[in-house]
């Protein structure tokens, strides 16, 4: 079978195959079909009479034309769904005669049952108003090509009949000839046979046409559905892999801190109990006192660590206290103002921490700043964290991964960031994540 | 004799931290692994000093602090020393706030290393004193701040510092190396630009330190 109409219309053998009968059928059945929809047509008829009361001096007053038009527009906008649906499932079956691909309604599921929910999904879709449009455009137009079709066809015949009907007494007028003898009827003829030959062209050429138009309005492209549908599953893996991440996160720093930690603070205990019991002029003395002092060192560096893995104040009391706590460690003076309620989702707190400790780490390395402020409050089911300074500004995420990277960190709990430095500051790093709660 | 119940949930550190008590003379009279076993244990034996970690079981967050926190209300003035391995200020207001702050210790578990000193630490809480630890401390006073405290000169700074360590007049002379008639000058205009009136209550050293602790920025 063929791709389309269009390249069967190219072969050779185009009249031998099943093409001009299925464009015929095609062709044919449309105007049957608009006669069905034929209400579609409606809000054509008073913008028509808008425009010629308009244009021409006519009885009907401009104002009431305008009200009548908006009235007759907004029921249009009510009720055409109701008849464009079933009409576009009809059309997308039809279409199958002119393009065997497959095609796709593109329409959502709606997210519950009962007619309230089906309605309100479909009056807000793309698809449904892409198949208003396709039903205005056949009951408006259609009528039109048929006429046409029809004109043509019985063109044709007439003249292919009119040297054996056609008498003195019954001449035949075929809008631009008039011929009264089979004499002047003669030379016509090969026109219409012509014309009779080229008919399959015709209709093979006004369904492709007329398909092309419905597939646009109709069809959802494969592709676009596909990648729909593969965005989802990324978007999902992707936060499955963040909510694994943050499990890991904390797996990690509960081990440190149950295990290496807590037997690292027995060790320097002992060493602190042996350095009681070792002699002080003892050579042990100082290898203990050396170890000891090792001991405490590491165990400084290790509590670093593990705050930097996951901060346990994050855990316990949430994001406000965490973020103060954070203040306290910036070496700039940080006011924290932070307006939250009740506690988001863990990933959403600790996305929100970490971009915060990004961005005042930033702040103090590049901003020249000499102040900086941190405002997280909750607007519109969203959790907004903003950091401003007031640094020198200019800073630009190309120059660096770090501002990538909160973008990114943002983008994968499914938020956004938002920068504004302007040369001369102040520098505002804004993030918006969705605030769902565990 | 300072009868100390102590709760910790890793089993070496608790033996370890027993051992040295009982030691330097500090009887344990109930060592336990977790919050609501540290109720009990406080309930049984009326210890004079509570010692506990407070990330503990069952949920491995705050439940030593919040335990520590119902146990001063029930039994106001009982002290109370919370170790963690964590520099938070809001665990150490959260103590402060509780019975006026005294009798309370918020400390590192590093500060165990040094074994006399915080023996030392520990007898202090038990008579009433208050004792944050420096590191915590420290950390508010790095910054400067843009509340009253921004007054406080860089030496009033490190003398605040050192109060808050629980440390003397005479103590804090020696380890500034200055004259301890110049500390009790500092304190003086700690106290006056922090707007704490001069009085003879001791408690006013932990005023000071509660001002900076109770700092909402």
């Amino acid at each position: 079978m063929d791709d389309n109409a269009l390249t069967a219309l190219r072969r050779r053998n185009y009249l031998f195959t099943s093409w001009p009968w299925r464009s015929l059928l095609y062709v044919a059945s449309t105007p049957v079909i608009a006669l069905l929809v034929w209400p579609l047509a409606l809000p054509v008829v008073p913008l028509v009479a808008l425009l010629v009361s308009l244009t021409r001096e006519s009885t009907v007053d401009t104002g009431t034309a305008f009200v009548i038009s908006g009235v007759s527009i907004a029921c249009y906008l009510v009720a055409a769904p109701l008849l464009a649906l079933p009409l576009a499932a009809l059309e997308r079956h039809r279409l199958r005669l002119v393009r065997p691909e497959p095609v796709r309604a593109g329409h959502r599921v709606p997210p519950s049952t009962g007619p309230w929910s089906w309605l309100v999904t479909r009056y807000t879709e793309a698809a449904t108003w892409r198949a208003v449009g396709y039903g205005t455009l056949l009951a408006a137009a259609a009528p039109v090509f048929s006429l046409f079709a029809l004109g043509w066809v019985m063109f044709a015949v007439a003249l292919l009949l009119a040297p054996s009907i056609v008498s003195g007494a019954n001449p035949i007028h075929l809008v631009f000839i008039e011929v009264s003898t089979p004499a002047e009827a003669w030379p016509w003829t090969p026109l219409g046979l012509a014309m009779v030959v080229t008919t399959p062209y015709v209709t093979g050429l006004t369904a492709w046409v007329h398909g092309l138009v419905a597939a646009a309005l109709l069809n959802e492209p494969a592709t676009s559905a596909r990648l729909h549908t593969e965005l989802v599953e990324v978007s999902r893996s992707r936060a499955r892999l963040v909510d694994g991440f943050e499990a890991e996160r904390r797996r990690i720093e509960r081990d440190l801190h149950d295990g290496a930690q807590q037997r690292l603070v027995g060790l320097t205990l002992q060493l602190g109990l042996a350095k009681l019991d070792v002699p002080g002029d003892s050579p042990a003395a100082v290898t203990v006192a050396k170890a000891h002092e090792e001991a405490k060192a590491l165990m400084a560096e290790l509590r670093d660590l593990i705050a930097g893995i996951h901060p346990q104040v994050l855990t316990d009391l949430g994001l406000p206290a965490a973020l103060r706590e954070l203040a306290d460690r910036t070496a700039l003076p940080v006011t924290v103002r932070s307006d939250l309620g009740e506690r988001p989702a863990t990933h959403v707190e600790s996305t929100a921490y970490f971009v915060v400790a990004e961005a005042l780490t930033n702040t103090v390395r590049h901003g020249r700043a000499t102040q900086a402020w941190v405002r997280a409050y909750r607007e519109k089911g969203q959790l907004i964290v903003e950091v401003t300074d007031d640094g020198q500004g200019g800073a630009r995420p190309d120059l660096g991964t770090g501002l990538t990277g909160l973008a990114d960190r943002a983008a994968t709990a499914g938020g956004r960031m938002l920068l504004s430095s302007p040369a001369g500051g102040p520098t505002v790093v804004r993030i918006e994540l969705p605030w769902t709660t565990a | 004799m300072t009868r100390v119940v102590l709760a910790e949930d890793g089993v070496l550190l608790r033996e370890g931290l027993a051992g040295l008590l009982e030691r330097f003379g500090l009887p344990v009279v109930a060592a336990v692994g977790d919050a609501a076993a540290l109720v009990d244990a406080v309930a049984e034996h009326a210890p004079d000093l509570v010692v506990t970690d407070i990330r503990m079981p069952p949920t491995l967050t705050d439940d030593g602090l919040r335990a520590a926190l119902s146990l001063r209300a029930a039994r106001p003035g009982l002290p109370v020393v919370a170790l963690s391995q964590y520099v938070e200020r809001s665990y150490a207001a959260a103590l402060l706030d509780s019975d006026g702050g005294r009798g309370v210790g918020y400390l590192l578990k590093d500060r165990v290393a040094d074994v006399e000193e915080f023996v030392e630490t520990l007898r202090g809480v038990a008579a009433g004193g208050t004792i944050i630890d420096p590191t915590v401390v420290r950390q508010l006073l790095q910054r400067p701040p843009e509340d009253p405290v921004a007054r406080l000169s860089a030496r009033e700074r490190e003398v605040l510092a050192s109060m808050a360590t629980g440390l003397s007049n005479a103590a804090i002379a020696r380890a500034l190396f200055v004259s301890e008639a110049a500390v009790g000058k500092h304190v003086g205009n700690i106290l006056a630009k922090l707007g704490l009136p001069p009085d003879d209550d001791s408690n006013r050293r932990v005023l000071a330190v509660l001002t900076y602790l109770h700092r909402r920025p």
